[in-house]
C-alpha cells in the first residue's frame, strides 16, 4: 500500500514516517502542503494520505475537498494540532475518514490508520 | 482574561510534554516581560493569533533542551535544523491544542522560526506579554503570550 504524508513540519513528517515501522505501509511519499499534496495525490494516488492543516500555500481542509473531487474514495486521516471540536467535524463532514489530535504518539498513528482501512 | 489565557497554555504544554517526553513539565510563575527584556534561548518560534483574538505566542528554549528532547521523538542525530523544527511544532501544537477551550475562532499561523536572539516581541496593542517559564528535564525554555481578545469579532 502506499502513503502519502502531507505536513508543513519535518519533525511530523518523519515522526508519522517512523510510527509506519509495523503497518502494511511500503511505499510512502511526502508533502509540505496543500497544493503539493493535490500534485502528488494524482501523480502517486496513494491508497491513505495524512493530512495536516494550518500549512503555507494551500491548508489540509482545502486540500482535502480537492483530493475527494479527484477521487472521492480517496481514504484521509486529518492530523492536526487544532483542538476545537469544530474542526474535527468538519474535516470529517468534508469527508476525511478520522481525525487524530496532535501531539501524536506512534500507538495512536498506527491506531488511527489501522481503524480508517478496517471501515 | 490574562490569568483564563495563561493557565489554557499551560495545560497545553503540560499535556505537550507528557505525551512526547512521557514526563512532567513544571511550570513557573508567569511574570510580565520587561521592556527590552531579552527573553530568546537558542531558538524561538512565533505563531500570529487572528479571529476572536490577536497577538502572539512565542516558544523559546535551548539547545541543550532540544537535544535531550529529540530523541524521545525518534531523531537519534539531533542538529540545528532539527531544533529549529521542534520549536516550531511545539510552538503550533501548544497554540492548535489551546482552542479546545479557545474555540474555533482563535486562529493560528503557521510558525515563524528564529535561531539566536534577540528576539523582539511583538505585543497586541494594549496588550502586555507574559512569560510562562517551563522546566523539564532541569532544562528551561519559555512560552510567552501576548495576546488579547479581538472585541471586534466578539
Amino acid at each position: 500500500m502506499k502513503l502519502l504524508i502531507v505536513d508543513d513540519s519535518l519533525i511530523m513528517r518523519r515522526a508519522i514516517e517512523r510510527s509506519l515501522a509495523r503497518t502494511r505501509f511500503k511505499e510512502v511519499r511526502t508533502a509540505t502542503n496543500g497544493r503539493l499534496a493535490v500534485e502528488m495525490f494524482d501523480r502517486y494516488q496513494p491508497d491513505v494520505v495524512t493530512m495536516d492543516i494550518t500549512m503555507p500555500d494551500m491548508d489540509g481542509l482545502t486540500a482535502v475537498d480537492l483530493i475527494l473531487k479527484r477521487n472521492p474514495k480517496a481514504v484521509i486521516l486529518v492530523v492536526s494540532a487544532l483542538a476545537d471540536k469544530a474542526t474535527a467535524v468538519e474535516a470529517i463532514k468534508r469527508g476525511a475518514q478520522g481525525f487524530l489530535l496532535k501531539p501524536i504518539t506512534a500507538e495512536a498513528v498506527q491506531t488511527a490508520l489501522d481503524d480508517i482501512l478496517s471501515d | 482574561m490574562e490569568e483564563t489565557i495563561l493557565k489554557i497554555f499551560a495545560r497545553s504544554i503540560t499535556r505537550y510534554f507528557a505525551m512526547v517526553a512521557g514526563g512532567e513539565a513544571v511550570l513557573g510563575t508567569p511574570y510580565l516581560s520587561a521592556e527590552n527584556e531579552s527573553v530568546a534561548l537558542d531558538f524561538s518560534a512565533v505563531i500570529g493569533i487572528t479571529g476572536s483574538h490577536r497577538g502572539n505566542i512565542y516558544y523559546t528554549a535551548p539547545r541543550e533542551k532540544l537535544h535531550a528532547l529529540l530523541p524521545l521523538i525518534g531523531e537519534v542525530t539531533p542538529d540545528d535544523r532539527l531544533c529549529a523544527e521542534l520549536v516550531g511544532e511545539i510552538t503550533n501544537t501548544i497554540s492548535g491544542n489551546a482552542r479546545e477551550e479557545l474555540g474555533g475562532g482563535f486562529m493560528i499561523s503557521t510558525p515563524f522560526v528564529l535561531e539566536g536572539g534577540p528576539l523582539t516581541v511583538h505585543t497586541a496593542k494594549d496588550s502586555t506579554c507574559y512569560i510562562l517559564p517551563v522546566t523539564w528535564n532541569h532544562h528551561r525554555s519559555r512560552v510567552l503570550v501576548s495576546i488579547q481578545q479581538n472585541l471586534a469579532t466578539s
